[in-house]
């Protein structure tokens, strides 16, 4: 209880800090003449917050990049070894599945949240405003669960006991009752099959946002395209493939990108489930695993800057997109 | 049928979305249910059990009690509280000051940092968070003041990272705002500051809402920057149920009771807020 009092007093002193600087600069601000003035005044309101993502964001990712080339003695001197780090993570047993887990994370999960998220969007356009509300609910309550938590309910579904045993799993119950003997579903690397259990929780995370943003695409295609179709002769499927996904596209690939982030930097969920063990790591827990666990700084900062350099296309994108939908408003 | 109204029904689609529907329930009705169970029960048999023959069974609300005494998952609840609120209301007034500077004032180099910011919006924070420690702790080193292990740390960490996303969303919501209306203001002698805290504040408090379900709910289930930065003194939710899910021997019906409280919050946020949660979802959540 005393933390919580702690925290009120920090969020009414914070705010009380915050206002009084921003007071303060103003005031500051106010002194200069009206010309150097305009000049300056924008940077009093945007300044702090560039400090703050200055300090917290980019000069530490940059100390990454540089840390991730360099060896830390353990006194906290650092040496340059070049890709030496690079050369390490590369040579370790679980690097080629590493990277082939993270190429199946993100060719696997972005697809099928989209096609659920649009199924689900497109179904539930016709069921009726009352039915559609409650139906949206429904696949969107995953969203506001933590991954941890999402791994504890997983864990009721893959459970695994062995043979004879009582088992709680609800996949083996199925399983069993289609005539198998119960399987120790992470421990199977066939065809990656356990890395794919751990992504089923991803797109069960996941499907429901894509559907509430493909569901407003959808309801923003004009009537009067859908008539001309219906008029032309086209069939539900045709209507939709031909008419309304064309339509819709660019929040297709926008919802798709943001997946795709979402399964790049996937780490919680592995964290929880398996460990990583079995062929399930990725970059992001490897970089965990490294640091915080094995305490090998080099070798962490090496994944951490893969990760980096992986998603600084995405980023690109990103930024050209926005630029884009911002000359066109 | 019809895409754009939504009125026509169509009975195939009501089945296949209870289909659906009944597949994304399924796991979170059996968290629930195995919360309630007997610990002897739990780890005997399904949970579906209690479906085909409810009266058979052992309800029970002790996991409850046990997880919140014994796991110490009531200090856990406090100390997620103590992180997740300042951590969500501490951020709002920096990205709205910086919101407003973005779309109502003109100077050198907007176009570029806003691109910063767009970019950062998927920057990974794992790529930040070692420097940031090492900065934590050299700060201790220097002046004895603690930050690293204490909410605090938190709060910053959490702070900085959401204001990419809270910037975009202000953003895209202030540039709705008329510029006759600041134009207005300007003429009648207003300053930015003034026109700040009197009429845009006031007018984006939907998107400042929406914001603040976003980040609460993000920093109500991050798992990473609490572990790092606040650590095993003050455990959040997210950290001791972790810890349970390693140790062996704590039950099914423990380690499910532990996790529906934690969710208990998300849910309830989202139930009593779901129209703002969802506004500030397709004004562009990108995280």
């Amino acid at each position: 209880m005393k933390d919580l009092f702690t925290a009120l007093q920090a969020v009414v002193g914070g705010i009380a800090i915050t206002a009084l600087i921003y007071w303060l600069l103003n005031l500051l601000v106010t002194r200069f003449p009206e010309r150097i003035k305009k000049k300056i005044e924008p940077y009093v309101f945007i300044g702090p917050v560039l400090l703050l993502i200055g300090i917290f964001i980019v000069i530490p990712t940059i100390q990454s990049i540089r840390l991730s080339f360099m060896e830390e003695e353990i006194d906290g001197s650092t040496t340059w070894v070049g890709l030496q780090n690079f050369k390490d993570l590369i040579a370790e047993e679980y690097f080629p599945n590493m990277v082939v887990n993270n190429l199946l994370w993100i060719a696997v999960v972005p697809f099928l949240t989209v096609a659920i998220g649009l199924a689900i969007a497109q179904f539930a356009n016709n069921v009726g405003s009352r039915a559609e509300k409650i139906f949206k609910s429904i696949f969107f309550m995953p969203m506001t669960i933590s991954f941890v938590s999402a791994a504890v309910i997983w864990r009721y579904i893959y459970a695994y006991a062995p043979e004879g045993q009582d088992q709680v799993g609800l996949l083996n119950n199925i399983w069993m009752k289609f005539g198998g003997s119960p399987q120790a579903w992470f421990q199977i690397e066939a065809f990656r099959l356990n890395n794919l259990l751990l992504m089923v929780i991803l797109i069960w995370l996941s499907a429901g946002y894509s559907m509430v943003l493909l569901s407003a695409a959808i309801k923003s295609v004009p009537e009067d395209t859908l008539e001309a179709g219906r008029v032309d002769g086209a069939n539900t499927g045709q209507i939709f493939f031909k008419i309304v996904l064309p339509q819709i596209w660019p929040t297709v690939v926008a919802v798709f990108i943001t997946v795709l982030i979402g399964a790049m930097k996937v780490f919680d969920i592995v964290l929880a489930m398996t460990g990583g063990n079995y062929n399930t790591t990725v970059l992001a827990q490897t970089f965990y695993l490294e640091y915080f666990i094995y305490g090998n700084t080099g070798k962490a900062m090496a994944a951490v800057v893969i990760l980096i350099f992986a998603i600084i296309p995405v980023m690109f994108y990103q930024v050209r997109h926005y630029r884009k939908f911002e000359a066109a408003r | 049928m019809s895409y754009s109204n939504g009125k026509t029904k169509s009975r195939g689609s009501f089945l296949v979305l209870i289909f659906l529907a009944v597949i994304w329930l399924i796991p979170t009705l059996g968290l629930f249910i195995t919360s309630l169970r007997a610990k002897g029960e739990a780890q005997t048999s399904g949970w579906w059990d209690v479906l085909l023959n409810p009266f058979s069974q052992d309800w029970d609300l002790s996991s409850y009690t046990t997880v919140l005494t014994e796991n110490k998952l009531a200090t856990s609840f406090i100390s997620s509280l103590a992180v997740t609120i300042p951590a969500t209301i501490l951020p709002l007034l920096f990205a709205a000051y910086a919101a407003f500077g973005f779309t109502f004032l003109t100077f050198r180099g907007r176009e570029f940092f806003f691109s910063v910011i767009i970019g950062l919006l998927v920057v990974p924070l794992q790529g930040a968070l070692v420097p940031v420690l090492k900065m934590f702790i050299s700060f201790t080193d220097k002046t004895g003041i603690e930050i690293s292990g204490q909410y605090a740390a938190a709060w910053f960490v959490h702070s900085a990272f959401a204001m990419p996303l809270a910037i975009y969303i202000l953003r895209n919501y202030m540039m709705t705002i008329p510029n006759t209306l600041i134009e207005a203001a300007r003429m009648d002698g207003a300053s930015n500051f003034t026109i700040f805290w009197r009429l845009v504040l006031p007018i984006s408090v939907p998107a400042l809402a929406s914001f603040a379900i976003f980040q609460f709910l993000w920093v109500w289930n991050d798992y990473l920057i609490a572990f790092v930065f606040v650590g095993n003194e003050r455990p959040v939710l997210t950290y001791t149920l972790l810890a349970m899910l390693g140790q062996y021997g704590e039950g099914w019906q423990a380690v499910a009771a532990g996790s529906f409280i934690s969710l208990s919050v998300p849910l309830l946020v989202f139930f009593t807020l779901q129209r703002y949660f969802i506004r500030g979802l397709t004004a562009g959540a990108v995280k």
